[in-house]
């Protein structure tokens, strides 16, 4: 059997697998759901308390509990954690990319530097 | 002829329309992530109001309270989040179409329409609530034109509206595809495909939310 027709004949069967990623179902989509509402909920409680807003805890918390929500959402409804790590990778990589390029414009526009930067 | 969602070989062993829409949400990241630089760069170097956080008096005496409307927005993240979850349960009926559905609860997450339906529904809900706050800013005399707030605020929201309408354009083709001829197992890539652009836009919205409205 040469190579061509091994592929030919195994294709089908290699596709069916690397697609048959788990999936989880409700038991866990419910949970996830109630864990964002939640979580939205903490962020919009911390927005109405001027003591929160005015600490330095404040915007460090709410994207700390963004990231958790984007990444609860990517994880489990999006699949990537059960998924192939070429999908990781695709998805992963860019945003990468993305946020560097982010925090490099912040630095060089002075956002960043105007709230962490040396006292001048 | 193969059906339209019948597996095929590729190199990598993987269906090539998952790469191509992993591909392509990847290359939304870097679109959405310079729609929100550009906001951030832009932040508090408005020159005249009205503000998202702060009030502000017009030299002519005119009183602007701040523009953003939490409790609506909170609202509109809520349906949004809530909207995934559907999209979720939607994917999982027509993975599981074809099991045998005793009680009336697996009736009911065993409904492919039902879910799209809700779906689009909350989609539709949240296009609302954005086309009211557009609304009332351009009310309270805030346009695309008027500072550089309203024109990064308006470009990067805009643009998320345009994307979630697009999913529910998307939602509604395949609720057309399932009364026509019902959506089953051999159906689960599509509907999976929509299923990741529907949670990226969802997860764009996360970050957009945090960013833009709750960080003062």
């Amino acid at each position: 059997m040469d190579n061509h027709t091994a592929h030919s004949d195994s294709a089908p069967h290699d596709v069916a697998h690397a697609e048959a990623a788990f999936h989880p179902g409700w038991p866990t989509y419910w949970k996830v759901a109630l864990i964002l509402t939640l979580i939205t909920i903490a962020e919009v409680w911390g927005y109405y308390i001027p003591s929160f807003v005015a600490s330095r805890a404040f915007v460090p918390a709410l994207l700390v509990m963004s990231a958790v929500k984007f990444a609860i959402v990517v994880a489990f409804y999006m699949h990537l954690k059960y998924d192939h790590k070429l999908f990781r990778a695709l998805f992963t990589g860019p945003l990468f990319i993305a946020a560097s390029t982010l925090l490099a414009l912040l630095f060089l526009f002075g956002q960043l530097v105007a709230r962490f930067g040396p006292a001048k | 002829m193969s059906a339209p969602t019948a597996g095929h070989y590729t190199a990598t062993g993987l269906d090539s329309r998952k790469i191509a829409i992993w591909a392509f949400i990847g290359s939304e990241c870097m679109l959405f992530v310079s729609l929100i630089s550009t906001y951030l760069i832009y932040k508090g170097r408005s020159l005249v109001g009205p503000y998202p956080h702060e009030a502000w008096t017009s030299p002519s005496g005119q009183h602007f309270n701040p523009i953003l409307n939490i409790p609506v927005t909170s609202f509109s993240t809520f349906v949004l989040l809530m909207s995934s979850l559907a999209m979720v349960l939607a994917l999982a009926a027509v993975q599981n179409k074809e099991l045998p559905k005793r009680t009336f609860g697996e009736r009911v997450l065993g409904s492919s329409k039902l879910w799209l339906w809700m779906t689009a529904l909350l989609g539709t809900t949240f296009l609302a609530c954005q086309a009211y706050e557009f609304t009332s800013f351009v009310h309270e005399g805030l346009t695309i034109r008027t500072n550089l707030f309203g024109s990064s605020f308006f470009t990067l929201t805009g643009f998320h509206g345009a994307h979630v309408t697009a999913g529910v354009i998307w939602l509604l083709t395949l609720l057309a595809i399932d009364y026509r001829r019902g959506l089953g197992p051999k159906d689960e890539l599509n509907v999976d495909i929509a299923a990741l652009y529907w949670h990226f836009v969802d997860v764009v919205w996360i970050a957009i939310f945090t960013l833009v409205y709750l960080i003062k």
